[in-house]
């Protein structure tokens, strides 16, 4: 047995070969505190935001419109919810249990994304959340699934499995109300009114104001900056908006030589006062999940005696 | 942590997708006994027929060597190069073999 003890410099020359070789982190590997913690950040913010982001959705299922659309609409949230699961169980293997997770949530410390804070009106948000919300988190998650920590990779190859369904079913949505009465098209342009601005807020702030992605984009948590996937993503979805008859609610969008979109400022202080508690929904969201955990407790409780007893 | 409010326990998953190929780690689950277990990794991992096959184990009582022993741990096979076949060498004009 030859194990020297190496020091963290040597470590952390060591881990950083690691990963300019594309390999991926391990749990059990030897990481930088700020490492760690960021990905405990990241991690965590997007498990919440998977759990937090059935709400909007939950409270259409008793009103869908057709035994098909809320058979559909069911096995998406539950998708949601496997999701959460994936990335709870990445999350934990940092050494956090899934209880202190959820407690920073409950405490708000942790965050989701804030745009799960909107409500959902009629049943044309259900198109444009699935559209929109869903594919703006694809655009991130595909990117994700070349992040440098390997459970955090593999739960990102999962679900964008998964999510291409999502986006589709919502666009489905969209594209069935702009097919229908003047009525149903005017109910999916106000709901793509409504939500184009906060999915391409989801992205995050502009790059020159995002204190984080330095370390973030050096140690590959973050393969591409927030500006480069929103742009992706605004030139991916006008033309679909294009195709079944919406308008892109931006009277500044503008079409480049190369064919590429440049899109009109966005509100900053929508998406801070979102991040900072104050949106429309903040309170009902958050007190909703404490409400069923705690609700819940006498469940866990009892399981985990009739558990032991087994 | 010690907490009578807790998760329950931490499973690995393991999946078989096809009959007859091997089953392939798939990630972890949290539940209080066997059967629940079973159950939340079916819920969990194949929810579009990923698997003919479902193992559950509780991940701690998983032995793995840790990173910093991986060295020396597989030293033995570094040497022995000639469990591989192209060590070997062959006349020419040897078709298949």
């Amino acid at each position: 047995m030859n194990i020297t003890a190496l020091s963290k410099e040597e470590l952390l020359v060591e881990f950083e070969a690691k990963i300019n070789a594309e390999q991926k982190i391990e749990p059990l590997d030897w990481m930088p505190d700020e490492y760690r913690n960021h990905l405990i950040r990241q991690i965590s913010q997007h498990a919440h935001s998977e759990i937090i982001g059935m709400q909007p959705e939950g409270n259409w299922i008793t009103r869908a419109p057709s035994l098909r659309s809320k058979k559909i609409l069911l096995a998406k949230i539950q998708d949601e919810a496997g999701h959460g699961l994936y990335l709870y169980s990445a999350a934990e293997t940092l050494g956090v249990t899934r209880e202190q997770y959820i407690q920073w949530l409950h405490e708000g410390k942790a965050k989701y994304s804030s745009v799960f804070n909107s409500p959902a009106l009629n049943w044309a948000d259900m198109g444009a959340i699935g559209w929109l919300v869903d594919g703006a988190a694809i655009t991130n998650q595909v990117s994700l699934q070349k992040t440098s920590y390997g459970p955090y990779a593999r739960a990102m190859v999962r679900i964008c499995k998964e999510e291409s369904f999502h986006q589709r079913q919502g666009y489905e949505i969209m594209w069935k109300m702009m097919e229908g009465t003047k009525d149903q098209q005017e109910m999916a342009q106000d709901a793509l009114n409504r939500w184009w601005w906060p999915s391409l807020m989801m992205f995050g702030p502009h790059d020159s104001d995002s204190p984080r992605t330095g370390n973030a984009m050096r140690w590959k948590i973050k393969r591409e900056t927030n500006d480069y996937l929103r742009e992706k993503f605004i030139n991916k979805t006008i033309p679909q908006a294009e195709l079944i008859g919406l308008k892109i609610p931006d009277n500044n969008l503008v079409l480049l030589e190369d064919g590429t979109y440049k899109s009109g400022d966005i509100n900053w202080d929508d998406f801070w006062k979102n991040v900072n508690g104050n949106g429309p929904c903040n309170e009902q969201r958050l007190a909703h999940h404490i409400k069923a955990h705690t609700e819940g407790a006498w469940v866990r409780e009892s399981a985990f005696v009739s558990g032991f007893q087994k | 942590m010690e907490n009578k409010d807790t998760q329950g326990e931490l499973w690995e998953v393991f999946i078989q997708s096809k009959a007859g190929q091997s089953f392939k780690h798939a990630g972890s689950i949290h539940a209080y006994d066997r059967e629940m277990a079973i159950d939340n990794a079916r819920d969990t991992y194949t929810r579009r027929g990923e698997g003919t096959g479902l193992w559950v184990v509780k991940s701690k009582e998983i032995v793995a060597v840790s990173p910093s022993e991986e060295g020396y741990f597989f030293d033995p096979s570094n040497d022995k190069v000639y469990r591989h076949p192209t060590f070997y060498e062959m006349p020419e004009g040897l078709k298949n073999m």
